[in-house]
C-alpha cells in the first residue's frame, strides 16, 4: 500500500503544480497551449514501450505496440503541430514593427 | 539493450533511469511554464519535446525490456502518421487536429493498463494494482471514443447538434456507476475476464454517450475537458506500470486541462455541468435554429463603396473576426484593408472574443497565420471600454460573441455569455454570407439594430471589394 501512497502523494503534488502553471497563460496562447499540453499526455509512449518490450505474452506485445503506434501519433504530431503554431507567432513579431 | 552494458553499469541502472526521469519533469515543468508567454513560447513546446525524448531514450535500457521489434516498428509507423498529419492539417481545422490526437493519447494508456493485464497473472496483482488498471481503462476509453466523436462533430460527420435520448443523464450515470463498481468487483475477482472486458465496453460506450448530446457551439470545453483526460489516463498509466514520470506529467496535463477548462466556461457564462448534461445549441425550441424567418425586422444593407468611406473617415476602427473569416481564408485579405486604413491615419485595433473561431485563442492563431502583430490584438477585457468611443466596428464572420441577447434577452441559450459590446459604438457592419445564425443556432438582435449595417457576401469577396474600394477613395 505504501506505493500506492507514495504515488498519489506525487499526483496530488504535480496536479498543483500543474494549476499554478496554467492559471496565468493568455488567452492569445491558450490554442497553443491545449495542443502542447495534449502532446505531453503522449508521455503513455513510455508505458506503451514497457509493455512492448517485455516478452512474457505475445498478445500484451501486440498490444504494446498499437499503444506504442498510437502514443506516437499523439507525441509527434502533437509536438509538431503545436509548434508549427508558435513559429507563426514569432515571426511577424520582427517583420512588422 | 541492458545486457550490453558492463554489470557495474547494470547494477545502477534502475537509479539512473530514475534520476533522468527526475531530469524529464524538471523539464517538462520550465516547458509548461515557458509556453504561457508568447516571447519564449516556441522554445517551451521544444523544451517539452526534449524532455520526452530523453525520458523515452532512458527508458530503452530499462532491464525488463528485451525485445525491440515492436518499439522500433511502432514508433517508426506512429512518427509517419503524427508527421504527415501534423505537417497537412489547416490552421482552421485546429480543433479537430487536436481532439484527434487527444483520442490517440487516451486509448494508448488504455492499451497501456490492457497490456499489463493480459501479461501479468492475475492471482499476482495486488488490489491496488486492479484498481489503478480499471480506472485506466476507464479513462483512457472514455478518452478514446469521446474524442473521436468530438472529431466527428467539428468534421461534420456527425451531426453539430446535441443528440439526445430520453432519460439519457440518468442513463450515462447509472453505467458510469456500473463501470465504476465493476472496477471494485475486478480488485476482488481479478482472474475475471468477463468484468474486464464489460468494463472495457462500457468505458467505449460512455465515452461516445457522454459527448453526443453536446452541442458543437461547446465543443471547444469539451476538447479541454478530454485533453484533461486523456493528461489523467496517462497518470493512471503511470499507477499502472508504477512510473513516477508518467505519474507528474499526466498530472500537469489534467490540471492544466481542468483549468483551460474552467477558463473557457467562464468565457461563455457556462457551467461545467450545463455543458456536460445541458444539451445546449442547435436544436432548442425557442431559440429558432433556421435562418431567420421574422420579415417584419428590416436589416440595412450597405455596399464597399460605403464601407469604405466610413472607414476611411473615421478615427478609429475595431475589426472583431470570427470563424466565418478564417473559414474564408480571408485573413490575408483583411490585412490588407487594414494596413490601407492604417495609411489613411485611422486606428486600427482587433477585438478578439476569448472563444472566437472553434477553440479558445483559436482567432489568435489564424490571425498570426495572416502575419498580424499580435500587440495589435486585444483581449475582450481590454477592448470593451473602447467600443463607446469607436466610430466604426467591422465584424467579420462572427455572431454570437457580438449577440447582444446575451445582455438583455433572459431566457436566451447564451444569455449571461460575456460578448464584445459592439452596440456601444457609433456604427456597426456586419460583415456575412446571410441573415442565418451561427454556431450556437440563435438570431442575432444586433442585425436589426438601427445603428447597424450588414454587408453580405463571402468574406473573402467582400474584403476584396472593399480593399479595392479603399484604393479608389
Amino acid at each position: 500500500m505504501s506505493g500506492l501512497i507514495f504515488n498519489l502523494f506525487i499526483f496530488v503534488l504535480a496536479s498543483f503544480i500543474g494549476f499554478e502553471l496554467i492559471s496565468k497563460v493568455p488567452p492569445t496562447l491558450h490554442t497553443p497551449l491545449m495542443s502542447g499540453a495534449n502532446a505531453i499526455s503522449g508521455i503513455t509512449i513510455i508505458g506503451a514501450v514497457v509493455v512492448a518490450g517485455q516478452v512474457d505474452s505475445q498478445v500484451a506485445q501486440l498490444i504494446g505496440f498499437c499503444a506504442i503506434v498510437f502514443a506516437t501519433i499523439n507525441v509527434v504530431g502533437g509536438f509538431m503541430v503545436t509548434d508549427r503554431m508558435l513559429e507563426m507567432f514569432k515571426k511577424k513579431d520582427r517583420s512588422n514593427e | 539493450m541492458s545486457e550490453f552494458l558492463p554489470s557495474g553499469i547494470q547494477a545502477i541502472l534502475p537509479d539512473i533511469i530514475q534520476l533522468v526521469y527526475l531530469v524529464a519533469t524538471g523539464i517538462f515543468i520550465v516547458g509548461i511554464k515557458r509556453l504561457g508567454s508568447p516571447d519564449t513560447a516556441r522554445s517551451g513546446n521544444q523544451l517539452a519535446a526534449l524532455g520526452m525524448l530523453i525520458g523515452l531514450v532512458v527508458t530503452l535500457f530499462d532491464q525488463q525490456i528485451i525485445s525491440y521489434e515492436y518499439i522500433i516498428a511502432g514508433i517508426v509507423i506512429g512518427s509517419a502518421i503524427g508527421a504527415f498529419a501534423a505537417k497537412k492539417v489547416e490552421m482552421t481545422a485546429m480543433p479537430e487536429m487536436v481532439a484527434i490526437f487527444n483520442g490517440f493519447g487516451g486509448g494508448a494508456s488504455a492499451l497501456v493498463a490492457w497490456g499489463e493485464f493480459r501479461r501479468t497473472a492475475p492471482e499476482l496483482f495486488a488490489g491496488q494494482e486492479i484498481a489503478t488498471i480499471g480506472l485506466s481503462i476507464l479513462i483512457g476509453s472514455i478518452t478514446f471514443t469521446g474524442s473521436f466523436v468530438a472529431f466527428g462533430k467539428l468534421k461534420g460527420f456527425i451531426s453539430g447538434n446535441p443528440i439526445t435520448f430520453p432519460a439519457q443523464n440518468i442513463f450515462n450515470a447509472f453505467i458510469t456507476i456500473v463501470g465504476l463498481a465493476l472496477v471494485g468487483w475486478l480488485t476482488f475477482d481479478p482472474a475475471s475476464q468477463l468484468v474486464f472486458w464489460i468494463i472495457f465496453g462500457i468505458a467505449l460506450v460512455l465515452g461516445v454517450l457522454t459527448v453526443l448530446p453536446i452541442g458543437g457551439a461547446d465543443m471547444p470545453v469539451v476538447i479541454s475537458l478530454l485533453n484533461s483526460y486523456s493528461g489523467l489516463a496517462a497518470s493512471m498509466a503511470g499507477f499502472v506500470i508504477n512510473n513516477n514520470l508518467l505519474i507528474i506529467s499526466g498530472a500537469l496535463v489534467g490540471a492544466a486541462g481542468l483549468i483551460l477548462t474552467n477558463i473557457m466556461c467562464k468565457a461563455m457564462n457556462r457551467t461545467l455541468g450545463n455543458v456536460l448534461f445541458g444539451a445546449f445549441g442547435g436544436d432548442n425550441g425557442d431559440s429558432g435554429s433556421g435562418p431567420a424567418a421574422d420579415t417584419d425586422k428590416t436589416v440595412h444593407e450597405t455596399t464597399a463603396q460605403d464601407v469604405a468611406i466610413q472607414c476611411a473617415y473615421a478615427d478609429k476602427v475595431v475589426i472583431t473576426p470570427g470563424y466565418g473569416l478564417a473559414v474564408a481564408q480571408a485573413q490575408h485579405v483583411l490585412k490588407e484593408v487594414v494596413d490601407k486604413l492604417e495609411k489613411k491615419g485611422v486606428e486600427v485595433k482587433y477585438g478578439i472574443h476569448p472563444v472566437a473561431g472553434r477553440m479558445p485563442g483559436h482567432m489568435n492563431v489564424l490571425l498570426a497565420e495572416a502575419d498580424v502583430p499580435y500587440d495589435q490584438l486585444y483581449d475582450m477585457e481590454q477592448i470593451n471600454p473602447e467600443f463607446k468611443s469607436t466610430d466604426v466596428v467591422l465584424i467579420i464572420g462572427a455572431n454570437d460573441v457580438v449577440n447582444p441577447a446575451a445582455k438583455t434577452t433572459q431566457g436566451s441559450p447564451i444569455y449571461g455569455m460575456p460578448i464584445l459590446n459592439v452596440d456601444e459604438a457609433e456604427r456597426t457592419i456586419v460583415f456575412k454570407r446571410s441573415l442565418s445564425p451561427g454556431f450556437a443556432g440563435i438570431d442575432n438582435a444586433l442585425f436589426y439594430e438601427e445603428s447597424n449595417q450588414m454587408f453580405f457576401g463571402d468574406a473573402k469577396e467582400t474584403l476584396q471589394d472593399l480593399s479595392q474600394a479603399l484604393s479608389n477613395l
